[in-house]
């Protein structure tokens, strides 16, 4: 898409949201810039004239959040003073949400249940730069616009000077709400919100350009607006759309009567799903792209995100005991241990003493973080050869007996197989035995050794898992021979040399690894890798998964 | 967003008849939905709670008391007069990240240090007391939060020690949860919990999408209206649980059926009593729900796959579905 159409399409998006925030729950403002701010402030001036406009920091706590006592005031005043929570006081208003691609579940949660009620709309600013750096799943599914402006300079804030009220626009016609269904299923769109945020937009749209039936034009808006960005697959364009002349009759008869859709209906149809395709967004591209990579089938959504946030060592609330050595004071729990005695402690103690509050050594409570690491394990798993498929399938074993484990033991799996001319991430990091079954289902085996390929796939995966929280663990399942150059190319000298320079920087990482020398009879080679890898060697020439599970748990 | 007519609902025949056989009998213990985000899964739960006629409660108390348990309420001080008044059928929706304060309830911070007084201040357990309890994505709950919720929904009474608080109340509900399996398991204990379990898909069918759109604009136009326009099917369903809810106690559930039950339940390799429990229990209300007085093989066929399909051991080597693995036992048992 041009530039100039971009900006189009962000400006329709934000006024339409600005119109309507309640009936459209929200929009993603990604990428940040002078283009973004102009926008936020926009909003806020125009939504303020109808209700409150706060801004959420993406710190803030529970208490804050909800509402709940004023400490400080209410220790001064001697009486309870509540505060609203700032999602409170952004009832029938907007609140705006900086760094939305980091904020924790919890507090998602809590605005996703805000905007459920149709309390709040959301303007969430996502600063990601990964594909998969995006706002929690449970937030960008419940507003209706997404909006990639990071390359925009030019202004977005438009006058429409023809707009007319919503109200007054009808619904949409049965065949282009039939047209809406067929482009959301061929994007492979699942969600029933999309569809009705997409029939709204189409009719707020209609209203923006002062029309009182929203025609072709205003659906094609709609599905470039709310349905591109949430493609979870590139619609197949050769194949004609599935034949909604098969669709069962409806039961409402009496609207617009006739249920055939004619020749231009299909062709309606079409035109939608090319606009859609030209309008999805880079980073939603990217993600398909990526997903088809690894061999997925589409519709897993954007899964795993969310657990980013879970991972890191969380307050779990406080306990008993005396701050120091690092142990923080729990201000709020040791209030709350000594408030009850107040009363109590004030008749015992002599007149002149002016203190406010009485706290004494056993009401003071300290944090208490949780530690909870996870682990992953990443498998890269050599697939080349006639042996492969054997190889793979202990491998796969292992893999899922490590996953029966995981729920348990909170730990994540990936595995990637090298072979031919490069790796590939057949299971990207997942505690879900679903998925890994359903991406271990179709393993590839064959072709040559591309191993330094393989080492550098599982250092990029470890390196992502340390900048989530994550502690990687790296086994690779090899006999060491790598025989395929970084390039592709059948050189194995240079194959060689690149494994083991491969190896040598994963160990400047100080990554945990082991190798597993899988040959039917150990070789030098994987003890080589394994020493400039600084991970340990186990020869297992029958590569039984349990004992594979048994060595790795041991690292 | 006003309450959706549960009867407006387009197609999700599994998720509405299970939430229908947990409006007659409470204590099937539950149901699970599986499935992906926007497949109007709170909706329903949310729809069906709306749609009950509304309970008994005493004013002012904070614990959704009925009237005639009111000894059990912990605001109650005995020689009390209570009066008693209409409220809607409660449904408390648990957001992730909720603490244990939340959940279970704590001191009264603002009467502790305002008066000094040691006080407890009701949680969202007793707030669902007698209601629902609705979790979304249950599966990224907290592992010790999903702990106290499991054994207050056993137990149906909140027993709270802490804070220098000794309190017990009742908190009886039907706990729905609901969570995509690609995003994280969820605990075999936890899973074990739940009486049913359903798998909610997005509807495929265009026509019914269509129907979704329709329905869900008109009902954001004119929400009043759209459910005047739907309250006499409502109306049907809620006479169809009043009417199951007095027939249940008399469904009779035949010796050579209760035999079936335990058969299936061995050859799916269903761990526990529970899911034979739960077997019974739902065959009877299905079975009072469609207006017969004895369960019969339809009925035990019918439910089946809510009662079970949570409840298999995991077979690493057999990738089968559970559903699928549950048809077939069914199949070559009963033909």
């Amino acid at each position: 898409m041009s530039e100039a159409a971009v900006i189009d399409d962000a400006a329709l998006a934000f006024h339409l949201l600005v119109r309507n925030p309640a009936l459209f729950g929200g929009i993603v403002l990604r990428g940040q810039g002078p283009v973004r701010d102009e926008m936020v402030a926009f909003a806020t001036a125009a939504i303020g004239k109808n209700g409150p406009v706060v801004k959420i920091p993406p710190n803030v706590d529970a208490e804050r959040r909800l509402g709940g006592l004023d400490l400080a005031a209410t220790l001064a005043a001697g009486q309870g003073v509540v505060r609203a929570g700032l999602l409170d006081s952004a009832a029938g208003g907007v609140i705006i949400l900086p760094m939305a691609e980091r904020v924790a579940a919890n507090v998602a949660a809590h605005i996703a249940q805000a905007i459920d009620r149709g309390d709040l709309a959301a303007i969430l600013l996502d600063d990601g730069h990964e594909p998969d750096e995006v706002p929690p799943a449970v937030l960008t599914e419940r507003v209706a616009f997404c909006c990639d402006i990071s390359l925009l300079r030019e202004s977005c804030v438009r006058d429409w000077p023809k707009a007319k009220k919503l109200a007054k626009v009808d619904r949409l016609d049965n065949s282009r709400l039939q047209s809406i269904a067929v482009t959301a299923a061929a994007l492979g769109i699942a969600s029933v919100r999309a569809l009705n945020f997409a029939h709204a937009a189409a009719r707020a749209h209609a209203a923006l350009h002062g029309r009182k039936v929203a025609g072709d034009d205003d659906l094609e808006a709609a599905v470039r607006l709310v349905l591109a960005p949430r493609a979870t697959q590139i619609p197949q364009m050769e194949a004609p759309p599935p034949e909604p002349a098969d669709s069962p009759p409806q039961d409402n008869e009496a609207d617009e009567g006739n249920d055939s859709r004619k020749i231009e209906d299909i062709d309606l149809d079409d035109i939608l799903l090319e606009a859609a395709a030209a309008a999805i967004p880079r980073h939603i591209l990217d993600q398909i792209e990526g997903r088809a990579l690894r061999g997925g089938k589409g519709q897993v959504g954007r899964v795993g995100q969310k657990q980013k946030s879970a991972l890191r060592g969380r307050p779990m609330g406080a306990r008993r005991g005396v701050p120091g050595h690092g142990r923080k004071l729990a201000l709020i729990d040791s209030l709350r241990a000594a408030a009850p005695w107040q009363n109590i402690r004030r008749r015992a103690t002599r007149a002149d003493d002016r203190r406010k509050i009485h706290i004494r050594k056993s009401d003071l409570r300290i944090r208490h973080y949780e530690q909870r690491r996870e682990s992953l394990t990443i498998f890269a798993v050599d697939a080349s050869g006639s042996s492969a498929l054997s190889r793979l399938a202990e491998a796969k074993g292992a893999v899922e007996m490590m996953l029966a484990q995981a729920y348990v033991k909170r730990s994540q799996v990936a595995l990637i197989a090298f072979r031919q001319a490069g790796a590939e991430i057949l299971l990207p990091p997942t505690r879900s035995l679903t998925r890994a079954r359903r991406a271990l289902a179709a393993l590839p085996g064959g072709g040559g050794t591309p191993l330094a390929a393989g080492l550098l796939a599982a250092r990029q995966l470890a390196e992502a898992a340390l900048k989530r929280g994550q502690t990687p663990t790296v086994a690779v399942l090899t006999d060491g021979k790598g025989n395929v150059a970084l390039d592709g190319s059948a050189n194995r000298d240079a194959a060689a040399v690149e494994a083991i320079g491969a190896a040598q920087g994963f160990a400047a990482q100080g990554l945990a690894s082991i190798v597993i020398d899988i040959s039917p009879r150990p070789r030098a080679e994987a003890a080589e890798l394994a020493d400039a890898l600084g991970g340990r060697y186990l020869p297992l020439p029958q590569a039984q998964s349990a004992a594979m599970v048994a060595a790795i748990e041991n690292l | 967003m006003g309450s959706f007519p549960f009867s407006a609902i387009v197609g999700q025949d599994e998720m509405k008849q299970a939430l229908l056989i947990a409006a007659v009998d409470a204590r099937i213990g539950g149901v699970m939905i599986f499935g992906d985000r926007g497949t109007g899964k709170s909706t329903a739960a949310r729809a069906l709670a709306a749609t009950l006629p509304p309970i008994m409660v005493v004013e002012g108390c904070r614990f959704n008391s009925a009237p005639e348990q009111i000894d059990a309420s912990p605001d109650y001080v005995p020689g009390q007069k209570i009066k008693a008044v209409k409220a809607p059928v409660p449904f408390v929706d648990l957001p992730l990240g909720s603490t244990e304060d939340r959940v279970l309830g704590t001191l009264d911070l603002e009467r502790a240090l305002g008066a000094g007084e040691k006080h407890f201040e009701p949680g969202l357990l007793a707030k669902a007391h007698r209601g629902f309890l609705y979790i979304d994505e249950i599966n990224l709950l907290e592992d010790h939060v999903v702990d106290l919720l499991l054994d207050v929904a056993a137990s149906g009474e909140n027993l709270v020690e802490r804070d220098g608080l000794s309190i017990r109340h009742p908190a009886r509900f039907v706990l729905i949860g609901s969570g995509n399996p690609e995003e994280g398991e969820l605990r075999p204990q936890l899973l074990d919990r739940f009486g049913l379990s359903v798998e909610v898909r997005t509807p495929e069918d265009i026509a019914d999408r269509v129907e979704i759109m329709k329905r869900c604009d008109e009902n954001e136009r004119d929400g009043r209206g759209f459910a005047a326009a739907w309250a006499d099917e409502d109306g049907k369903v809620l006479k169809r649980i009043a009417k199951a809810k007095a027939a249940l106690p008399k469904v009779e559930t035949p010796e050579s059926i209760l035999e079936d039950m335990a058969s299936l339940c061995k050859a799916v390799g269903a761990d526990g009593l529970r899911g034979e429990l739960t077997l019974m229990r739902g065959s009877r209300a299905l079975a009072a729900l469609d207006g017969k007085k004895q369960v019969t093989r339809k009925h035990l066929k019918k439910i089946a796959p809510l009662a079970l399909r949570h409840r298999l051991r995991r077979n690493i080597l057999d990738e089968t579905g559970s559903t699928t693995r549950i048809e077939r036992a069914l199949e070559e048992l009963f033909g």
